[in-house]
């Protein structure tokens, strides 16, 4: 069992290294897009799902208004709902800590609990703890330096900062396209998204293509 | 004023949903189609975000530096090279365009 929980944190903590230093990234991409340093660093405290905070500084840096960048965070946050539903049961805890799992339920913080199901719910337990922790911690921290980093930079283009973002992106959606039909997806958003962009006011192209998503998602494949 | 509303908005949203899973009761999230649709929305809305921050500007769709570096990212993906070189790469390719231009 000690072996085990061992392990467990392990995989916690490589996880929660790996994803927080790329925290950094956010830091940069906020400041670039024109969030002060306090703001961009309130997302990854209170917002904290990086996929989300990534789309909302992407929808202004692309001269979207405010709604628009919040409702691409927003749409892009609901799938932690259905991580919650998952790993409520697991942590099977009560006030205040069960708002901090809540908190802490995000991609890596899942993954890791669910995978180290055949280690037991212990495990599991450990693992979802561990992860969300140094993901938070790490995430926040390099997202201040990121963002410090970036205000001292000056012009984005001219440190390639511009190109990181969209990287960025590719890299966050690279991983989920495990199939040919997500891929397709994946192929056909973008296309829709280039057509709707001169049609539609700046920004907005990004949260039109939801209808993919929709539309492939609408019957059973 | 406005990037206070995105910081605040998104913030309290957010954690809302988060929220919700934990403390809302499951058949709220039963429907089957629903949970296809919420599965794919990241990919669609991920997929749109790289190419309106690669290809756009405003509302106009644009080849420029940006596209040099995305292609790196992209050929950095297929050679699964970690994350981080991902990014790095893609802003190294991006800012020498910029510089020899």
């Amino acid at each position: 069992m000690a072996l085990h929980v061992t392990a467990t944190r392990r995989d916690a903590l490589s996880v929660g290294v790996t994803v927080g230093t790329y925290g950094v990234a956010f830091g940069a991409a906020g400041v670039a897009a024109g969030f002060s340093v306090l703001q961009t660093c309130l997302f990854s405290l209170i917002t904290f799902t990086g996929a989300s905070q990534f789309a909302a500084v992407g929808v202004v840096a692309a001269g979207g208004g405010p709604w628009g960048a919040v409702s691409a965070a927003t749409l892009l946050g609901t799938r932690n709902a259905l991580y919650g539903l998952q790993v409520a049961p697991l942590l099977a805890q009560r006030s205040w800590r069960r708002v901090l799992g809540a908190h802490l339920t995000i991609d890596e913080s899942t993954g890791v609990a669910l995978a180290q199901g055949p280690r037991g719910v212990a495990a599991m337990r450990e693992g979802f703890w561990w992860t969300g922790v140094s993901v938070y911690v790490l995430w926040n921290l390099f997202t201040l330096a990121g963002a410090l980093g970036a205000r001292t930079l000056g012009n984005p283009a001219s440190w390639g900062l511009d190109a990181a973002v969209p990287a960025a992106f590719l890299g966050l959606v690279w991983p989920r396209l495990s199939d040919h039909f997500l891929r397709v997806v994946c192929v056909v958003s973008m296309i829709f998204a280039l057509l709707v962009t001169s049609l539609l006011p700046a920004g907005a192209g990004i949260i039109a293509t939801v209808v993919v998503a929709l539309a492939a998602g609408w019957r059973e494949r | 004023m406005n990037d206070w509303i995105v910081v605040g908005a998104t913030s309290a949203l957010c954690l809302a949903i988060k929220l919700l899973g934990h403390f809302a009761p499951e058949r709220w999230f039963a429907h089957p189609r629903l949970q296809r649709v919420n599965s794919l929305i990241p990919i669609s809305l991920l997929s749109a975000l790289v190419v309106s921050e690669a290809f756009v500007v405003k509302t106009r769709v644009v080849i420029d530096h940006r596209a040099a570096g995305v292609a790196v990212a992209f050929a950095a993906l297929l050679a699964k090279l970690p994350f981080p070189v991902v990014v790095v790469s893609a802003a190294l390719t991006s800012a020498l365009v910029v510089h020899v231009h």
